[in-house]
């Protein structure tokens, strides 16, 4: 009977004095989203980070992106965000943005290796506030099956060409899609980042001389109309943007061979070398031509800090880590993304794969950054870009129905941005 | 019996206890407040989660929709009287929507208004056929009863996600028809093709809950009355006419105001189904809502709680109408 009542005792001190012990851990939470294996590397870097820090749990509550999009905005302007978040609305969401400088042992290693991307996180008149760093550089571009022209028989446009245009790649994906039997010849991603870069190359210039965004111009209309009437003709995937709310891709179709030529973007590369790998010859392919350019849109994801943590100092640590050149070094390269870090670019990354089709990929990627064109800086560094892109995405789904005519789309793009705007004040 | 013969010493204490317990506690205050106020305490549970998730939620709807601006929080908000209501009903032609400020809310409010009609009907007379022919003494009658009533059982994303697999361009409802010399079709691409088929796909996964509902209401229908009218020489026709829709007609006013609640709160099934498409040939009001309040970049809260507004006093009207009409119909 003692034995029980001193072994009660000691369990009962043992249990109170957890409390004390959880007291000292910091918890911090990661709200994040995936394109491929990237939480997964997340994870280990953390798990690693955490051994030597054993006083910092971190967890990361992975969501599907649409919830970064929908539910992470009010979950912020409603004060209970997470601590930190992987965001693509990078200058949408600069007012919740944790000013990380106070607590960054070295804020010049910030500004020298990010300092370019920076600005997209910051609002407008900000120059000096370090919210995060930029998990990958993304460029938006086309995809190939190279396999399915060599079985049909059709020249691969860019192998003839440094300067291909729409109409080209149009024309050579509908007779290898004709040839073959195969559903689909072209596809793009559902969203109006993807279609902005085609628009740019066509003339669009997006912001008027006020700086005030606008789609009023031909090098729109250009794109827009040719574009709809893909849609209509069969070029395009006919489904995809008609029957789908918000953002859709054609990732699938790519792999299954359904599709020829799938404009989307480097974040793919990833998910295609596991799905694909080298079942067929798939290639990334320079961004097609036209009066404006051969641009497609950079991008990408960053993580941030978020200004209503209760621990600012550890999230500036954990960052510092993240970032580091090795730490963000191994993240790009088993992730295979593109850094958006000078060091990194400078050196070099080698990336964590055997197959060459994907690093062929990567390295088109890379070499994309040097044909942007500066509207494409300049709008994706709008902070309410996605007002832009989405206005562009629905009224243009609604031409390809029939619901409006092209010019009345355009017209309803420029007014439910402006309507925006003006509710924004 | 014998099990509650065995429970009883069990339980009687544990009754006993709970009655002293109850006791203990209502007896004063019932000395308190006077037994005519009682039905009020015992309400009050009710009244608070009434008060606290459904009225106070309507009454910020109501503040919100009389306000502008971005910002989440009521005391950021410019207060802007009608300026939403305005910017909904400004129309050209109000059969036009593309003539209309607000083109979506209005294009949402003709979907709902044909979704409704088409659903609410098809709902009401599968479900009263199928009540029908499961009263009767069918074989196997068991088993099609669970089978009705099992597409409610599954949740409405699983439903839209197995029929967008039946109904897209490789599927299974095109193969069938291949198979018999037709040519596949894009089922959702074709507006009125996805209007059917989002109307078909949702009285399909609610029919089984009414179905029952009118089951019981069949049910109730005392024998005689069919014993009565077939001495009297009434056919089947007639007793239907005569006996089973009169006595069925309360319980198919109950199925009538749930059905078009339902319908015109559908959401979830359609957003995954078509997404509102192709374009926004099958975006109902609710959709409009959720995409003006929460899916956009610059999130219009505003113009969001006024719509939901518009929904919510429309559908309070069609219902007191149809509860009017209900007991004009019962008294008659």
């Amino acid at each position: 009977m003692r034995k029980i009542l001193a072994l009660l005792v000691i369990l009962t001190l043992l249990i109170s004095a957890l409390p004390g012990l959880s007291q000292d851990m910091v918890e911090l939470r990661i709200r994040w989203y995936n394109d491929g294996n990237e939480g997964e590397v997340l994870r280990d870097l953390l798990d690693r980070y955490e051994m030597e820090n054993p006083g910092i749990s971190i967890e990361i509550d992975t969501v599907p992106y649409s919830a970064i999009l929908e539910n992470l905005p009010l979950d912020l302007a409603a004060g209970e965000g997470p601590d930190m978040a992987r965001v693509t609305d990078l200058g949408g969401l600069a007012e919740y943005y944790l000013d990380m400088t106070p607590y960054l042992s070295d804020p010049a290693y910030w500004e020298d290796n990010f300092g370019p991307f920076l600005n997209w996180k910051r609002l407008p008149g900000d120059m000096s506030s370090i919210p995060g760093f930029m998990t990958q550089l993304t460029i938006t571009g086309p995809f190939i099956n190279r396999t399915l022209f060599e079985q049909a028989g059709v020249d691969v446009p860019s192998d003839m060409s440094d300067q291909v245009t729409w109409d080209e790649w149009a024309a050579a994906s509908v007779a290898v899609a004709e040839a073959l039997e195969i559903p689909y010849p072209m596809a793009m991603d559902r969203s109006g980042h993807r279609f902005a870069g085609p628009a740019i190359s066509s003339g669009a210039m997006y912001f008027d001389d006020m700086g005030h965004p606008t789609v009023m111009d031909e090098g729109f209309r250009d794109m827009a109309e040719r574009f709809v009437n893909w849609h209509l003709d069969g070029t395009m995937h006919p489904e995809m943007w008609p029957l789908s709310e918000g953002y859709a891709g054609a990732n699938e179709e790519f792999a299954n061979a359904e599709l020829v030529f799938y404009m989307s973007g480097s974040w793919q590369v990833g998910q295609f070398s596991e799905q694909i790998g080298d079942a067929f010859d798939w290639q990334t392919v320079p961004n097609p031509c036209g009066p404006g350019g051969c641009t497609g849109m950079p991008g990408g994801a960053a993580l941030v800090g978020i200004a209503s943590t209760e621990h600012p100092e550890e999230v500036a640590a954990v960052m510092e880590y993240l970032a580091s050149q090795e730490v963000l070094g191994e993240f790009a390269a088993r992730t295979l993304f593109i850094p958006a870090h000078a060091g990194l670019s400078a050196s070099g990354v080698d990336f964590d794969t055997d197959l060459q089709l994907a690093k062929d990929s990567l390295g088109v990627f890379v070499g994309q950054v040097g044909t942007l064109e500066q509207t494409a800086f300049d709008l994706q560094a709008y902070g309410n870009n996605r007002t832009v892109f989405n206005a562009s995405r629905d009224r243009l789904t609604q031409a390809m129905v029939g619901e409006l005519t092209l010019d009345e789309a355009i017209a309803r793009i420029q007014d439910d941005i402006d309507t925006a705007l003006a509710e924004q004040g | 019996m014998r099990l509650l013969s065995i429970l009883d010493p069990l339980t009687r204490p544990i009754l006993l206890l709970l009655v002293t317990v109850v006791d203990r506690v209502l007896t004063p205050i019932q000395r308190r407040i006077g037994i005519d106020k009682m039905g009020y305490f015992f309400v009050l549970p009710n009244l608070l989660i009434f008060g606290i998730f459904v009225l106070f939620p309507m009454l910020l709807n109501f503040y919100y929709a009389m306000t502008g601006g971005t910002k989440l929080f009521p005391e950021d908000r410019p207060f802007i009287g009608l300026g939403n209501f305005d910017n909904l009903f400004d129309c050209g032609d109000f059969l036009s929507p593309n003539s209309c400020q607000e083109d979506l809310f209005w294009r949402g409010i003709f979907n709902t208004i044909q979704f409704v009609i088409f659903q609410v009907s098809g709902i009401v007379l599968f479900s009263l056929i199928t009540a029908l022919v499961l009263n009767r003494k069918i074989v196997a009658r068991g088993f099609f009863r669970s089978v009705f009533f099992y597409p409610v059982l599954l949740s409405p994303v699983v439903v839209a996600l197995i029929w967008k697999w039946v109904l897209q361009h490789e599927g299974v409802l095109n193969a069938i028809v291949e198979i018999f010399g037709g040519e596949s079709t894009r089922w959702l691409l074709d507006p009125n093709w996805a209007l059917f088929w989002v109307v078909f796909v949702s009285v399909w996964a609610l029919m089984g809950f009414y179905t029952l509902i009118l089951l019981a209401g069949l049910q109730s229908i005392p024998p005689e009355l069919y014993e009565a009218s077939s001495i009297d020489g009434a056919n089947n026709w007639q007793d239907f006419r005569f006996v089973t829709m009169p006595l069925l007609m309360p319980t198919m006013f109950v199925v009538l105001v749930l059905a078009l609640i339902r319908a015109v709160q559908m959401f979830d099934q359609i957003y995954v189904l078509t997404g509102g498409g192709p374009g926004t040939r099958t975006q109902l009001l609710v959709q409009y809502i959720y995409t003006t309040g929460f899916a956009s970049q610059i999130q219009l809260f505003g113009l969001s709680a006024a719509a939901s507004m518009v929904l919510g006093i429309t559908l309070l009207i069609l219902t007191l109408l149809q509860l009017r009409l209900g007991n004009q119909s019962s008294l008659a």
